[in-house]
């Protein structure tokens, strides 16, 4: 077991230098600094002093690989993959345009996201799998027909439509919740409960037809013949032995992004105001910081990492026959 | 009253082709402490007949007619939630395929607790302790350990093991076999119709076996009942029933039975294929085929006819009405003509085509941070065979044993790990990708699968000119033409099926156009791997005849890769025996099959069932499974399951002893 | 003077490619049986009918030409406008240049918003303004409104029920030939979906598109339909050149990610050993960035190379088709993961199977065996990806346009029309016309792309064909 996570975060690392070599060429090599510099202080006649200082600034008035001018491990220090794309993986991200230090920010807006990102998260899992179940019970009559034609509207509708809408019905028209905004503490119940059932509905229609696939799929397996065979009721049939079966596609699927959950929603916290690394992502990719992006990317890899690692490592509570050495 | 009756049953099935009417008005009972066999040929509709026995029909099928009393209570009147009540308690079922059959994330004590939790008074470590009585008498060797483990720890024996003592668990009436032995191999197919029969005898159940193989039937059977086409066409007792049997089909299932002396003869075949059941039959369903049949026999639905011992069969041959003329029909059709031209079929051994020796396939077992080579599974290990044009070398082991993986090493499909295979002399192991290219129109291979061997995108003409186009036998586009309508020809197809695609034909045909193909680049060599095992006794006929032929007319050399011992007797010159990895003994097939030297070869014989059952030899059941080739025993692999195992087996592996002629054994009882 | 996009260019290949499929599928039963049964789908025919009315507004969208200038006196004619059009822009002139001052409800005849005029006496006022050219034709809009709007309705659905009965005519006559009936026995057939393909399902989809349509197309003449934007203009227009932006992410996108999947996947399942591993290597990395974010940082680069090109482009149009194309390979680059881990888990079966191992056997060469064995078995999985992709992608391209990081803010989308109208829910009085007509196409767009989806892969995929003849036949049986 200890072996194979050795392993596994072994394999991890030439991953994470593929992601590093991906965003240092998509970041500096497509374009240079001398061409965002450009781009962000306006495309008409700008000073290369402007250029020049603009590139002071952020740092990257260095060479890209290799400095001549510097001296002894210098030469390969003080340059921008180093400075830029190096040091992310001792998770030193430097600042941001406005000057804030990036690893600070990250830190204290994760909060929110996950405050927002795990309810929905635990919630849309329980909701979700408990439809499919009752689809699944009643397959082949017309609940499962209508659930399946009500799943397959709601996975047709735009996502921007159920926060727009939701946002619109309940706070402006009904006034239950405020419209957007956060605090600390209990407080946060009151602006985190609409974005929270928002997200999780907008979810509902993919996931439920999706585990309700897998369970029809587990149905028509022979075990179940057997299980029905010891004269076992069907809803003993159902819980016993297919939720337990079937939960090994499902962890695939659903394993894999709880480290990301940490990277919080784009689209709910910017709608609603809520200061979680989401909202971060989309501010910076508005205000086009790039150093904010390419610590988002890095994050965003090691986390999908970890979670690969975990959905491994859930299999072997799920599946007896999975040993991981 | 019988413990079982079946009165009229009626189940249909809804398909995209229209309803299938899989059981159509099937009678019979079944005593208590009796066995009584559905006997019949894939889809017959015997397995729908018992999934409706137990109400347990896939969600296209419905039960439409008829009458399954049990102990006189109607179980089709029954509602669900009393029917759970019945299944598991008064009737339990076994399925054919133990490795899908267990529920993989649930151990196996569970899945037997649970049998006892729902139907007995009997809760946590009560029915805990009597599951393990359960395992432990179902032969499960340490069951306390084996009751926590999981269905994927355990081999194909153990699993269907496991099934019956979750069968026995809610002590029923009435055990349902279905297939119960299909997916095992034949030493632990032996273990388990030995423990069928004695369970059944000890706790005086019924049984309703169901099964293709006559041979098993006859081991396990006091009544049989043949079904062809959904409906019974014949029942009597298992003594009657193999001394004379009487419908025209049972004649013809017999028949077609590969049997030692029939060796130098043609096989009969049935003619045709089963029809289908979404078909409203106006006459005999098995006139069509039948050699016998008359006008009468399509347009009228024979009735039954009863003889005075109890043994009915539904043909008009036996209908007393029309003695004089079914009569003469059973007269002209009783002779059952068997060719013996011995002669032309064994040529004499001469320089031999294919030489191996000493061939090893090891596959690493990696381990580890970084993937080590920790060990090796040796699936072949040191193989030496020798084979002659115009001869049939049977390859004969279990599965598990090496024998595919040997003949994919021997056509260099796989790159053997070491040893050597010679053609013609010429070594194939060391030879470069582009010269073996030009060798491989000479070595050919037909695979046991009919529906995985060939491309279903691919029409029927150009699987067969594949061949001839990547090795540039035949030169331009109508040579090839013409020698693909004669090869169709040639294996019994029409000229005309080239254009059709595989999903057309049945497997026995499927089975042809793979001949056909491989024979495309007339090799000299035909690698068949278990070529009929996936057909119907009937269609094995054909192909077993259809492969003699092709090797009397052609002077093909075959490498037999089997473990169906009644088609070696039938089809082989030479045989090797397998066992994990190693040839334990070869010789002629008069040799080996007359008298076995090596334990296991004597085990697997025996294990054999046999149609007569006084004239079978008394089955030597071996104890265990075969080990994993990754971890063999010490010493000589078989000494833990050996009947006559001796200290220095466990020491060395046996040398080679040689007993004259082509015959060896490695066994220390000879050395 | 006709002018080609880049995407249209790929439009049009498209099309060849689905004519030269078309083809090739007629030559081979097997795959044919398969269409056949996504035509005995209702739902999924339903949704081809939806669906194809999409395709032709966006194939109309997708025949671009620059228009002539006028001549100016004394000037021969032999200058373009800069200005790229479309057929469908032709179609909709009325539409495109009727622009009003700003927002206006649907069907009105006055502006939304109060504006100050000077009355006949001399003194001013805050009313609401006269349409330029919604309801202009009226004399009293009070008045004569709603007989206006009646009678267009009512010459709109006649002209549908026509249309409706001509395109009927030709199914039933097209039916009787074929069947050799009388035409009632045709039309009683189609009804009760007796027919293997699905015509009952087409014809009453297209009674209900017609009869939506017609009294739309009716009205469109003398008012805004959907009302319009902030900027005046029509939310009609709006929308309907948003179908060609959304048919083009859905379809090119897939058009551009397939090569690589298809091919990758199958080389690295089919040889193993190290170029699965760097295969492998390459589809985990490009994974494991999130693909929002992924997108986000090559749309900003692409903006940036486009943005600092400006002589690349000879029209605005261009540069906005440029930056489509771009967000297509995009969104191709970052989606073609999954569909080639799914065609490589599927070789590592196929390399195993007999049939390989024959040809193996013949020893035919790795690619031929790729190209006639493996690529053909695999087909079903790709047709099945491709179709379900598509209506991720209509969605995904609102999201990113709303985002920032999706279409050029020029190029009318779902997306960019969301994006400008976000706020319009939080003002008072509400504008809402706008992002329900938005949200309301997309949602019809998608949903037949779904339904369509669900057809095809009961059709092909093999394990679920299985199930759907069990559940029909239990559907029956009940």
């Amino acid at each position: 077991m200890l072996a194979y996570i050795v392993r596994r975060l072994l394999y991890a690392l030439p991953i994470l230098i593929g992601v590093n070599l991906l965003t240092f060429t998509l970041f500096f090599v497509v374009n240079t600094p001398d061409d965002m510099a450009r781009m962000q202080l306006g495309i008409k006649r700008v000073t290369p002093e402007a250029i020049q200082k603009w590139k002071a600034e952020r740092g990257y008035d260095q060479p890209l690989l290799y400095n001549e001018a510097a001296e002894g491990a210098g030469k390969v220090t003080r340059t921008i993959f180093f400075e830029k794309s190096v040091k992310l993986f001792v998770f030193d991200f430097g600042r941001a345009d406005d000057g804030r230090d990036i690893g600070h920010e990250i830190k204290t807006r994760m909060g929110p996201s996950l405050a927002i990102a795990v309810p929905v998260f635990l919630l849309g899992l329980f909701v979700t799998v408990s439809f499919a179940l009752v689809l699944a019970f009643f397959r082949a009559t017309y609940l499962d027909f209508w659930g399946v034609v009500a799943c397959v509207a709601m996975m047709s509708i735009s996502s921007l439509f159920y926060i727009i809408g939701g946002q619109y019905l309940v706070s402006k028209i009904w006034h239950l919740v405020p419209i957007s905004g956060y605090a600390g503490g209990l407080d946060a119940a009151r602006f985190l409960i609409l974005p929270v059932l928002i997200s999780m509905v907008a979810g509902i229609g993919s996931s439920t037809r999706w585990y309700r696939t897998i369970f029809l799929e587990e149905i028509g397996k022979d075990y179940v013949r057997t299980a029905r065979a010891k004269g076992l009721s069907e809803m003993a049939v159902l819980f016993r032995h297919v939720l337990k079966n079937a939960m090994i596609p499902i962890l695939t699927g659903v394993v894999v992004v709880i480290p990301l959950l940490f990277m919080g929603s784009l689209l709910v916290e910017s709608f609603f105001g809520i200061p979680g690394l989401g909202s971060y992502t989309i501010d910076a990719i508005n205000a086009q910081d790039f150093a904010v992006v390419r610590a988002m990317v890095f994050i965003g890899s090691v986390l999908y990492i970890v979670g690969l690692l975990l959905t491994d490592l859930s299999y072997t509570l799920v599946d007896p026959r999975v040993r991981l050495q | 009253m019988s413990l079982l009756r079946v009165e009229g049953l009626r189940t249909c099935l809804l398909s995209a082709a229209g309803i299938v009417r899989a059981v159509d008005d099937v009678s019979f009972d079944v005593e208590a402490g009796e066995t009584f066999a559905l006997l019949g040929e894939s889809g017959c509709g015997k397995s729908m007949t018992a999934l409706s026995l137990m109400r347990l029909l896939p969600d296209a099928g419905s039960i439409v007619g008829g009458q399954v009393l049990l102990d006189g209570r109607d179980l089709l009147a029954l509602s669900e939630a009393e029917m759970r009540d019945v299944r598991g308690r008064e009737m339990a079922m076994i399925f054919q395929e133990p490795a899908t059959s267990l529920n993989p994330v649930l151990s196996v004590g569970r899945q037997i607790v649970e049998v006892l939790e729902r139907h007995t008074p009997m809760q946590g470590t009560a029915a805990r302790r009597r599951a393990l009585e359960l395992v432990d008498a179902v032969g499960i060797p340490d069951p306390a350990r084996r009751l926590d483990e999981f269905p994927f720890q355990l081999s194909g024996g153990m699993k269907q093991r496991v099934m019956i003592a979750m069968a026995l668990a809610g002590d029923p009436r009435l055990l349902i076999a279905d297939e119960p032995t299909t997916a095992l191999d034949v030493t632990i197919q032996a273990q388990v119709l030995g423990l069928l029969g004695q369970l059944q005898r000890d706790r005086n159940m019924g049984m309703l076996l169901i099964s293709h193989d006559l041979g098993i039937v006859s081991q396990l059977a006091q009544r049989v009942g043949v079904m062809y086409a959904g409906e019974l066409v014949e029942v009597a007792a298992r003594g009657a029933f193999f001394a004379s049997p009487k419908h025209p089909y049972t004649h013809k299932l017999f028949a077609a039975l590969p049997r030692p002396e029939r060796r130098g003869g043609t096989l009969e075949t049935i003619p045709g294929s089963v029809p289908p059941l979404t078909t409203i039959f106006s006459g005999c369903r098995f006139a069509e085929r039948c050699p016998r049949a008359w006008a009468r026999c399509r347009e009228e639905v024979p009735a039954w006819h009863v003889a005075s011992d109890g043994h009915a069969v539904r043909c008009h041959l036996y209908d007393p009405e029309q003695a004089g003329e079914s009569g003469r029909h059973r007269a002209a059709a009783s002779v059952a003509p068997f060719s013996t031209d011995t002669g032309a079929t064994s040529p004499p051994a001469g320089a031999p085509l294919l030489e191996v020796a000493d061939l090893k396939m090891h596959f690493p077992i990696r381990k580890g941070v970084f993937q080590r080579v920790a060990g090796q599974v040796k699936a072949v290990d040191g193989v030496s065979l020798r084979l002659t044009l115009g001869r049939t070398l049977a390859l004969v082991g279990e599965s598990g044993c090496g024998k595919t993986t040997a003949g994919k090493a021997i056509l260099q499909l796989l790159r053997p790990t070491g040893g050597s295979v010679r053609f013609e002399g010429e070594e194939l192991t060391a030879l470069p990708p582009a010269r073996l290219r030009a060798l491989r129109a000479d070595m050919q291979i037909v695979f046991q699968d009919p529906y995985g061997s060939l491309d279903p995108r691919m029409r029927v003409g150009d699987i067969i000119e594949e061949g001839m186009a990547a090795l540039d036998t035949a030169s331009g586009r109508a040579a090839r033409d013409r020698r693909i309508d004669e090869l169709l020809e040639r294996v019994g197809l029409s000229a005309g099926m080239r254009g059709r695609y595989p999903h057309e034909f049945s497997g026995g045909q499927r089975q042809r156009i793979a001949i056909a193909r491989a024979l495309a680049v007339a090799p000299r060599l035909l690698v068949c791997d278990e070529p009929t095992s996936a057909l119907d006794v009937s269609v094995q006929a054909q192909i077993l005849n259809l492969l003699k032929e092709l090797q009397a007319s052609l002077g093909l050399a075959y490498l037999f890769i089997t473990h169906n011992i009644a088609v070696v007797e039938y089809l082989a010159h030479e045989i090797a025996v397998m066992y994990l990895g190693r040839i334990v003994e070869r010789g002629t097939v008069e040799e080996i099959l007359q008298d076995p030297k090596h334990p296991y070869t004597e085990a697997l014989l025996s294990a054999v069932p046999r149609l007569d059952a006084e004239g079978q030899r008394p089955v030597i059941v071996l104890k265990g499974d075969m080990p994993s080739p990754a971890n063999p025993p010490a010493g000589c692999h078989f000494h833990p399951r050996c009947p006559r195992v001796m200290p220095q087996c466990a020491r060395a592996y046996p040398a080679e002893t040689l007993l004259g002629g082509a015959r060896s054994v490695r066994c220390f009882l000879y050395e | 003077m006709p002018i080609i996009l880049w995407t249209d260019a790929l439009v049009f290949l498209l099309i060849a490619c689905g004519i030269g499929s078309g083809f090739y599928i007629g030559r081979r039963e097997y795959l044919l049986a398969s269409w056949r049964r996504v035509g005995e789908s209702r739902a999924g025919m339903a949704a081809l009918t939806v669906l194809a009315a999409f395709i032709v507004l966006g194939l109309l969208d997708s025949l671009h030409y620059r228009p002539r200038l006028e001549a100016v006196a004394g000037q021969p004619a032999n200058g373009y406008s800069s200005e790229v059009r479309s057929a469908l822009d032709a179609l909709l002139l009325p539409l495109r240049s009727g622009t009003e001052k700003t927002y206006s409800a649907p069907l009105a005849t006055h502006l939304y918003a109060r504006e100050t005029v000077e009355l006949p006496d001399g003194t001013q006022a805050r009313v609401f303004p006269r349409l330029r050219h919604g309801g202009a034709h009226l004399q009293d809009p009070v008045e004569e409104w709603a007989r206006d709007v009646s009678w267009k309705v009512a010459r709109g659905l006649a002209f549908a029920v026509l249309a409706g009965l001509t395109f009927a005519a030709i199914a039933v006559q097209a039916a009787a030939l074929r069947w050799g009936v009388g035409w009632p026995a045709a039309w009683r057939r189609i009804r009760r979906g007796e027919t293997q393909f699905a015509w009952n399902a087409v014809l009453a989809t297209l009674a209900v598109l017609l009869l939506l349509g017609g009294p739309v197309a009716a009205l469109a003449g003398g008012y805004h339909v959907f009302g319009t934007d902030k900027v005046g203009q029509d939310v009609l227009y709006l929308t309907l050149k948003s179908i060609r932006t959304g048919l083009v992410i859905g379809t090119i996108t897939t058009l551009a990610m397939l090569p690589f999947a298809v091919a990758l996947g199958i080389v690295a399942g089919y040889l193993g050993g190290w170029v699965d591993d760097v295969i492998q290597y390459l589809y985990t990395t490009l994974n494991s960035i999130p693909g929002v974010l992924l997108i986000a940082a090559s749309v900003l680069m692409m903006q940036v190379v486009i943005d600092t090109h400006p002589d690349w482009f000879a029209t605005s149009a261009q540069r906005a088709d440029a930056r489509l194309l771009a967000l297509c390979f995009i969104l191709g680059v970052t989606s073609w993961t999954g569909l080639c881990r799914l065609l490589r888990a599927e070789t590592l079966k196929l390399r195993e199977l007999d049939y390989v191992q024959a040809a193996q056997a013949f020893g035919a060469s790795a690619t031929g065996i790729m190209g006639r064995h493996i690529l053909p078995n695999v087909m079903h999985i790709v047709l099945i990806a491709v179709v379900m992709d598509f209506s991720g992608l209509v969605l995904a391209e609102a999201v990113l346009s709303y985002i920032g990081i999706g279409v050029d803010p020029s190029t009318i989308s779902f997306g960019t029309m969301i994006n400008t109208a976000r706020l319009e829910l939080a003002r008072e009085p509400v504008v809402w016309w706008s992002l329900v007509a938005a949200f309301a196409f997309m949602f019809v767009l998608v949903l037949a792309a779904n339904l369509f989806s669900d057809a095809v892969r009961d059709a092909f995929d093999p394990r679920i064909a299985g199930r759907r003849i069990a559940a029909t036949a239990q559907g029956q049986a009940a």
